[in-house]
């Protein structure tokens, strides 16, 4: 339930204050930020509704073929980005230039119709999938990464793709708009682009959802993967094969710089989210989905602004808001947990050091440890904290009901925070004990390995320990130091 | 065809502007960051176009620093992005940069009202036209975009001689650099700095994407060569100057065979680094095939 908490409270939080804001303004109001910043006019919630509502039949096209690049582009990123080949795609859609130029001119020099969409596209995947096809052979035959390899290909891939549109220029007019590949002509897409858009987009979710196990296989465990007798190389090629389909589909709408934004931006926004990849798999496509159909509705209602460049500062967002609110990795959430982590860290050394005072205190051995006052002095000479961080654990232990009667020079522990001490002094021994016995750690070297170790001892961890060392469970309550106590050479850890 | 003094420019230009690039390149491609000038040289446009929305004018020097600024922003965004979020470095990158292209691109419409400042112009370069921009020096006229390019090599030259033995050491191991008193941290950002400012430098030149290919091809080309990091610097110097020149050469001389007048002499840089590369490459699978059967 406290998962879902973190996703209610931001969403929450936007509504509230964003319906005082809008509300009023009834189209005119908002006018004035948006003409200072990009010099444009905001339409009104009427032109507004009939886009969102997808009224137009030019919109409507626009609006869905970026909606279903976005679901699809989102939903094969996701394996990209577990599968860490997030920048393989932006390799890829540099390489299909060359293939576009090239199948301009030959289909020209052929007679025939040079701007046909289906030959450019052919060209564009036929050069893509060199392009990483060399990649792949640089990579597996020579001492280059990843990175230079990719580097490599894209830069001169497009380099000769600009060699090639250099010379479609000169072949005649009917070259312009071979450009709209590199930019991407969101706002011209039209019925025969939607409908190739929209069929490879079907056809990339299928494949992907019914390989779905086999690729989440790969993505988190490709030796394991291997030795199953999965074929791996084909699956890496399948998945490059689907990046490719959206690529391509995908240049003319938004162009072959930011595709690689649709294909990023919502698998690493979905990571903050979820641990579980079906999840993730789910929200990169709807958060995929949602930027392409906001992104597009922006730009059909205010002329002017680049479509694909909408499209991907929406996501860039989303993207910032979830980095910092993500129920699962968000840096919020972390924050909290590291902070809880070091706060009970702290306690729980400030406990175990009172115990053992109370425990070096005592007249003899045998005696039993009791609870009373220690001086705050010797605490401080215990382990190597200022003491500003003393006096803090200690005021923080008293607000948990840990400590009584402290003063600035003495501090006795309360009845459950004496247990507490005992309890966790107890685990610090027993895993001393356990590195002594069965690592052959040296005793005086123990106490530091235990001091990490102690915190996070689980109640099963502790009952196995107990049940390894066997002379524990004779001597139930706790076991003696192995190592003497307090000595000043340890920096006193 | 013949031989201008133009030519000679824009082969001059060209050679600068490779050499120039391959010197922080070799050190971006032994850090494992090759695609760190792809990231930088697009994400800089949001830099140009605020400079230009803030100053009103094309003045190179406000560009200049707006973009370098954004450049160096772009390594920090992405070092925050992949340590704090925990996401993949490439990852990382990719979204860094094209959330700024892509704001970029939105600025630059709103300035293109006023100027002829268009994405293009800053992907593409425009090298053959170099020339016709000129400048006095005591030497006599010369492009100024050779002259920018040549002080950004002496700059690159003097700080990559000077600090040497720190590059290194943050190149091969960061952790030992830090350990013997070197801020690793700072070296990085350093190196960022430095492809920033070649890439913006070399816009006007010869476009970003052939910055690219000269910040990498022609160091991974010298690496497969030798294992000595100065033999490295030295060859990818050669080989960046000798694909500006063969590039300018092969967009004169080849479109002609096909029935066309020239083609795009920066995309023919490029492609030579790339031609160059993989002879290299091919020559090794060859060489090791042979040995071992």
């Amino acid at each position: 339930m406290r998962r879902w908490v973190w996703v209610a409270l931001p969403l929450l939080w936007m509504a509230a204050s964003a319906g005082p804001v809008h509300a009023p303004s009834g189209g005119e109001g908002t006018g004035v930020s948006l003409k200072e910043v990009f010099g444009v006019e905001w339409p009104g919630w009427r032109a507004f509704g009939e886009v969102v509502m997808l009224k137009k039949h030019n919109t409507r096209v626009v609006v869905l073929s970026t909606c279903w690049l976005g679901v699809s582009a989102g939903l094969v990123g996701s394996f990209l980005l577990l599968r860490k080949r997030s920048l393989m795609s932006d390799t890829l859609s540099h390489a299909c230039l060359p293939g576009i130029g090239l199948a301009f001119l030959l289909a020209t020099a052929a007679g025939m119709e040079g701007k046909s969409l289906p030959l450019l596209l052919l060209g564009a995947t036929v050069s893509g999938t060199l392009g990483v096809g060399w990649v792949m052979a640089i990579r597996n035959t020579s001492r280059i990464k990843d990175d230079a390899a990719m580097g490599i290909v894209l830069s001169v891939f497009f380099g000769l793709g600009v060699v090639m549109l250099s010379l479609a220029q000169q072949v005649g007019g009917s070259a312009a708009g071979l450009e709209s590949f590199i930019y991407g002509k969101t706002a011209s897409i039209v019925d025969q682009d939607y409908a190739i858009l929209k069929w490879v987009a079907v056809s990339v979710m299928g494949v992907a959802l019914l390989l779905q196990k086999e690729f989440t296989l790969i993505c988190f465990d490709e030796a394991f993967a291997r030795s199953q007798g999965w074929p791996v190389h084909a699956l890496d090629l399948m998945l490059l094969l689907l990046v490719t389909g959206v690529t391509v589909a995908g240049l003319q709408a938004v162009g072959l710089i930011l595709i690689i934004a649709y294909m990023i931006i919502p698998a690493a926004s979905a990571r903050f989210w979820t641990h579980r990849s079906r999840v993730m798999l789910v929200l990169a496509a709807v958060i995929g989905g949602i930027s392409g159909w906001l992104g597009a509705s922006v730009s059909a209602l205010i002329p002017g602004l680049p479509a694909g460049a909408l499209i991907v500062l929406v996501s860039g967002t989303v993207f910032l808001f979830s980095m910092v609110f993500g129920s699962a990795r968000g840096v919020l959430k972390q924050s909290l947990a590291h902070r809880r982590l070091r706060r009970k860290v702290g306690r729980q050394h400030l406990l175990r050091a009172v115990y053992e005072l109370r425990e070096e205190g005592r007249a003899s051995r045998r005696d039993p440890v009791v609870n009373g006052p220690v001086a705050v002095e010797a605490l401080l000479a215990k382990r190597s904290w200022t003491r500003t961080k003393l006096m803090r654990l200690i005021r923080r232990a008293r607000r948990e009901d840990l400590t009584e009667k402290v003063t600035p020079e003495r501090l006795q522990l309360s009845e459950s925070g004496f247990g507490e001490a005992a309890r966790h002094t107890r685990n610090h021994r027993l895993w001393e004990l356990y590195l002594i016995r069965f690592a052959d750690v040296a005793p005086r070297h123990v106490d530091r390995d235990a001091d990490r170790v102690e915190h996070v001892l689980g109640s099963d961890l502790v009952r196995k320990l107990e049940e390894e060392l066997d002379e524990v469970r004779r001597e139930r309550p706790l076991p003696e130091s192995p190592h003497a106590l307090g000595d000043p050479e340890r920096g006193g850890a | 065809m013949t031989w201008m003094p133009m030519d000679t420019w824009i082969v001059v230009t060209g050679a600068l502007c490779a050499a120039a690039c391959a010197l922080p390149g070799c050190f971006l491609v032994l850090r494992k960051m090759s695609m760190m000038g792809d990231a930088i040289s697009h994400a800089v446009l949001p830099g140009l176009a605020i400079a230009f929305l803030a100053t009103g004018s094309r003045a190179s020097a406000t560009m200049f620093i707006g973009a370098a600024v954004v450049g160096l922003l772009t390594a920090v965004f992405t070092q925050w992005v992949s340590r704090f979020g925990n996401v993949d470095r490439g990852a990382a990158m990719g979204i860094v940069f094209t959330t700024l292209f892509a704001l970029g691109l939105l600025l630059i419409v709103r300035a293109a009202d006023k100027v002829d400042l268009d994405a293009g112009c800053v992907l593409y370069g425009n090298i053959e036209w170099t020339p016709l921009d000129t400048v006095e020096t005591p030497w006599g006229m010369a492009p100024r975009a050779a002259l920018v390019l040549g002080g950004v090599l002496a700059v690159n030259t003097a700080l990559i001689l000077l600090l040497f033995k720190e590059f290194r050491i943050a190149a091969f191991d960061p952790e030992l650099a830090t350990a013997s008193g070197i801020h690793a941290g700072f070296m990085h950002y350093l190196l960022m700095m430095m492809v920033a400012v070649t890439t913006v430098a070399s816009f006007e030149a010869v476009g970003s994407i052939i910055v690219i290919a000269m910040l990498v091809v022609p160091a991974t080309t010298a690496w497969l060569l030798t294992d000595r990091l100065g033999v490295m610097l030295g060859l990818s110097v050669v080989f960046g100057t000798l694909s500006a020149f063969l590039g300018h050469v092969a967009a004169i001389l080849v479109p002609p065979w096909f029935g066309f007048t020239s083609a795009n002499t920066s995309g023919m840089m490029a492609t030579v680094a790339g031609l160059m590369f993989a002879g290299v490459w091919g020559g090794q699978l060859l060489g090791r095939g042979r040995r071992r059967s």
